[in-house]
């Protein structure tokens, strides 16, 4: 559904991702898992389009995305959920969730309706705070906005990162269900996350990645074993 | 009752600061930018009317639209020429200022060239009589520049609040990496974000000619700062901030005129702004942009 190759992306001078490869079929979860400034979420900027590749291609549904504006991206069915959940704070936590069906037509009324009830219904919190700016609410609804709003597109494929940042463990449990549920629901998902143990438990494969370079890849079951991963991100 | 008469003229005067202040405060909130070219965009509203009546022949009501479209032409057209790229290639703050300048310069040196840089007159246009209100004598230009001004910023305030693209254009202003991730086109939000304030500016210029109908090329050198501070006073990128800032800039300056002297308004403008800023630095209406995480 989404592969990545060889792309090599800088920040100025900084080479922050050197030559890295990744793939997603549809119906899986896939986790990208690292340290702080691995390239994790540089990776998922390139993705989306808001960074650029100098190399390689990236494609989307057999079609190079590698060159396409990112809100064309968001248009073909990739949706992301960025770091730091970056909710639009004057908005009201409706508002919100409408910018969110922003590329669907104004005459699909019924179906954004629909959707936001599925998103209040998976979130009944956010549906209590539904005219409260999004800026007041705590960090964990802020994160179950910024999941609530990226589906509001309907997308083919999520992509989430980090959303288990500065959020509680009960939190985390409950933000990994949904996303576990989101992707039972058939959309494919793609999971940057340092929190490795909690990713690898939903992912069915993953990739690690260091200082921006592919060191890792398998079944997410083969790395909760290997000892590498364990000793660098798992703690054991 | 000459002191509400005065009061009313403020708000007379403090309504076109208010307009172009919109611009200003709009602009600055989508992309962080001081559009320094905003001022030349009442200029260049002020010449298309002039253009309209005089030299065209226009009827009134065709001849007031005229600088709505040109204003709203070459608002999108600065921004498509002079800034999209500095802003697309996120060039320093200070480059996209001295490009603002720089169009501002260009503009008023175009204008000198094609229609000589001393002032035209720009024929009369909903008339100059008085009207008796409540036993108060106002210019009837007066209450026409506090109406329309009022039913611009309603307008404005049911677009940016109330449509869906109004939301995109706040969403953009206030992250335009996750509006993008919304698939949302910044790049006609900022267009149009261009378009709208340069609206409100052309307005603002039939106002100012239908109050004061002298022209000239560099009209919108003190027209622009004041307007400038105004939206600075009442908090930059705030849209309310910048109609409190400009009304609230537009009596101070009639007030000081009636009872201090004419020479010190603009020294006593601007040393409002000091104060407010030293008191308030983010304005009176400044966005308060707390949030959890």
């Amino acid at each position: 559904m989404l592969s990545v190759t060889d792309i090599n992306v800088y920040y100025g001078a900084i080479h922050a991702l050197k030559g890295v490869s990744f793939h997603v079929e549809e119906g899986e979860i896939v986790s990208l898992i690292g340290a702080n400034g691995a390239g994790k979420t540089t990776a998922m900027h390139t993705v989306s389009g808001l960074l650029r590749s100098r190399t390689g291609d990236i494609r989307f549904l057999g079609q190079s995305i590698a060159k396409t504006e990112p809100h064309k991206i968001v248009r073909m069915g990739l949706a992301q959920v960025p770091e730091g959940r970056r909710v639009f704070a004057s908005l009201t936590v409706e508002e919100n969730l409408e910018m969110g069906a922003f590329i669907r037509s104004a005459k699909d009324k019924a179906g954004i309706a629909e959707d936001l009830e599925m998103v209040f219904a998976r979130f009944p919190r956010l549906k209590e705070r539904r005219r409260q700016q999004a800026g007041t609410l705590s960090g964990g609804e802020q994160q179950m906005l910024a999941i609530g709003r990226a589906l509001m597109s309907r997308p083919k494929m999520l992509l989430l990162d980090e959303p288990s940042m500065g959020l509680s463990p009960i939190l985390v449990q409950e933000i990994f269900d949904c996303i576990r549920n989101v992707n039972k629901g058939g959309t494919t998902v793609l999971l940057v996350e340092q929190n490795a143990k909690m990713a690898l438990s939903v992912s069915s494969r993953a990739y690690v990645l260091e200082t921006g370079v592919n060191v890792l890849e398998g079944k997410a079951g083969d790395l909760l074993d290997n000892e590498q991963v364990r000793r660098a991100y798992l703690g054991a | 009752m000459d002191f509400f008469t005065q009061l009313l003229n403020g708000l007379g005067l403090g309504s076109i600061y208010a307009l172009i202040a919109l611009g200003y405060s709009m602009v600055y909130g989508i992309v962080q930018l001081i559009n320094f070219a905003h001022g030349d965009i009442i200029m260049v509203g002020g010449y298309a009317i002039y253009v309209a009546l005089s030299m065209a022949g226009m009827p009134l009501w065709l001849a007031v639209l005229v600088p709505i479209v040109v204003c709203a032409l070459a608002g999108v057209l600065i921004e498509r020429l002079a800034y999209q790229r500095l802003l697309t290639h996120n060039a320093e703050r200070i480059s996209l200022l001295i490009t603002a300048l720089g169009v501002s310069i260009f503009l008023q040196n175009l204008f000198m060239l094609v229609f000589g840089s001393e002032a035209k007159t720009v024929p009369p246009m909903f008339g100059s009589n008085s009207v008796e209100l409540g036993g108060l004598s106002v210019a009837s230009s007066t209450l026409i520049n506090i109406v329309v001004s009022v039913v611009m910023m309603v307008i404005l305030q049911l677009l940016v609040n109330r449509t869906k693209i109004g939301k995109a254009m706040q969403a953009t202003s206030e992250d335009a990496g996750a509006a993008k991730l919304m698939g949302i086109n910044t790049k006609n939000i900022i267009m149009l974000t261009f378009a709208v304030g340069s609206i409100l500016a052309a307005v603002g210029a039939v106002l100012y000619c239908n109050t004061y109908p002298q022209i000239r090329p560099t009209m919108g050198n003190l027209l622009g700062l004041k307007a400038f501070v105004a939206a600075v006073l009442g908090g930059i990128g705030s849209i309310p901030g910048a109609m409190l800032g400009g009304y609230l800039l537009g009596v101070l300056e009639q007030l000081t005129k009636a009872y201090i002297t004419t020479e010190v308004t603009d020294a006593v403008v601007f040393a409002i702004l000091i104060v407010v800023l030293l008191v308030r630095p983010a304005g009176l209406m400044g966005r308060n942009r707390k949030e959890k995480v």
